[in-house]
């Protein structure tokens, strides 16, 4: 979605404020929220893609506004009314109010340490080839879904060259609808920086991005 | 957020004993050290080097880390001619098992917005000046590729151990928004 997330390039935010010695968290709520948001994704049963969606899917003017956990916050509270596991009321109360939904599986202490190692791979086995070939030029495609996508806004309609053939992997624009895994090849594509950002752009940067085959054309 | 702690645990969805030792894990055990020993010992042995720019998540769990957001791990070596930085415009993407969680400038829309567009101009927020004929390189991690920079070994650092060199190796020269600190710069902690 062509959301408040995806800030690449947009001007007026200011200079970046590093802060020395900073903490990993700012306040025991933020721990909070990161622990919930890590622990309800195996009861709740959603994937990456859907929670990262949960969290772009909101006013721009809104998450610009919001901090990093505000936002995380507010998207595991989506997800959670979504699929009926919260009721707002019960948020309000503090409270569980009605019957819980069945869950398959909740985050035990024991499993904790596993289950962080193990992560969640997006590499998958295929049977195709991929289209592109390191060296190859490519246009990133100009799309513009309302649903998510990992194709920012400031390489659309812009070509570049194929650096490296990462592998085939879970295809986010599919995975965060629901609509399956659907795993696509999958490949880091370099820009120049006047090619992105026009005869100002500074000539000794290029940037790249990390692009499945359905954002990209032959150029 | 306790009431929503509250009504998730009431339900049985949570286990608050699993969300400390989440919390745990991130605040005590997994941090910019960890990546800070995986750049050290790039520098001293060639062989390890070799292994980690040509397939890192491998020859980083080599020294034991691995795991959550750094399933798909690639090192990006640092020369005088090339200077490399690591953003994610989306969202927070990050190396976890070595780097830790993200700080607030990486997540926050000044570094996403800019870093894409004017890395100079961000690099001099840091009060970091690149040399005019550098090539810089910025990496955006729009997939589950997380991205770890390797930032060129101090000089006048011949010979020291890796727990040494370890100790110069910042959060922030792997991202690419620093460098490492030199030798001077531990001699006047340790004065």
């Amino acid at each position: 979605m062509n959301g408040g997330q995806d800030l690449g390039g947009m001007h007026g935010h200011g200079p970046v404020k590093p802060e020395p010695n900073e903490p990993v968290f700012h306040d025991d709520w933020e721990k909070r929220a990161f622990a919930l948001t890590l622990a309800m994704g195996m009861p709740g049963g959603w994937n990456i893609d859907m929670s990262r969606f949960a969290r772009e899917n909101r006013s721009p003017a809104d998450y610009l506004a919001m901090s990093y956990y505000q936002i995380w916050l507010a998207g595991l509270i989506d997800l959670l009314e979504e699929r009926g596991l919260v009721a707002e009321d019960e948020i309000e109360a503090g409270h569980s109010l009605h019957t819980p939904k069945p869950v398959k599986r909740i985050l035990s202490p024991a499993d904790v340490a596993k289950t962080l190692h193990r992560g969640g791979p997006t590499e998958r086995e295929t049977n195709t080839a991929p289209v592109f070939k390191r060296g190859d030029r490519v246009r990133a495609k100009n799309i513009n879904p309302p649903t998510h996508t990992r194709l920012p806004r400031y390489v659309r309609g812009h070509a570049g060259i194929i650096e490296r053939v990462i592998g085939c992997h879970v295809f986010p624009d599919s995975n965060a609808t629901g609509a399956g895994e659907n795993p696509q090849w999958l490949y880091t594509v370099r820009f120049d920086g006047r090619e992105l950002w026009g005869p100002d752009g500074d000539p000794t940067m290029q940037v790249s991005v990390d692009a499945w085959e359905p954002y990209l054309e032959s150029a | 957020m306790r009431a929503l702690e509250t009504v998730l645990t009431e339900k049985g969805y949570v286990d608050p004993a699993a969300l400390d030792l989440l919390v745990e894990t991130y605040e005590k055990k997994v941090g910019p050290r960890n990546g800070a020993r995986v750049v050290a010992r790039a520098w001293t042995d060639p062989a390890y080097r070799a292994r980690l720019l040509k397939d890192a998540t491998p020859a980083i769990s080599e020294i034991g880390y691995a795991g959550r957001q750094g399933e798909h791990i690639v090192a990006l070596e640092n020369t005088p001619k090339l200077h490399n930085m690591v953003v994610c415009t989306l969202c927070s993407c990050y190396p976890w098992p070595v780097l830790g969680l993200p700080p607030v400038w990486y997540k926050s829309a000044p570094y996403r917005s800019r870093a894409v567009s004017d890395p100079r101009g961000v690099l001099a927020d840091f009060g970091f000046t690149l040399p005019k004929d550098t090539e810089i390189r910025i990496w955006d991690s729009t997939a589950e590729i997380r991205y770890l920079v390797v930032p060129m070994r101090p000089a006048g650092t011949e010979g020291w151990s890796e727990e040494k060199l370890a100790s110069l190796v910042t959060r922030d020269s792997m991202i690419g928004t620093g460098l490492p600190k030199s030798p001077k710069d531990i001699e006047d902690i340790e004065k």
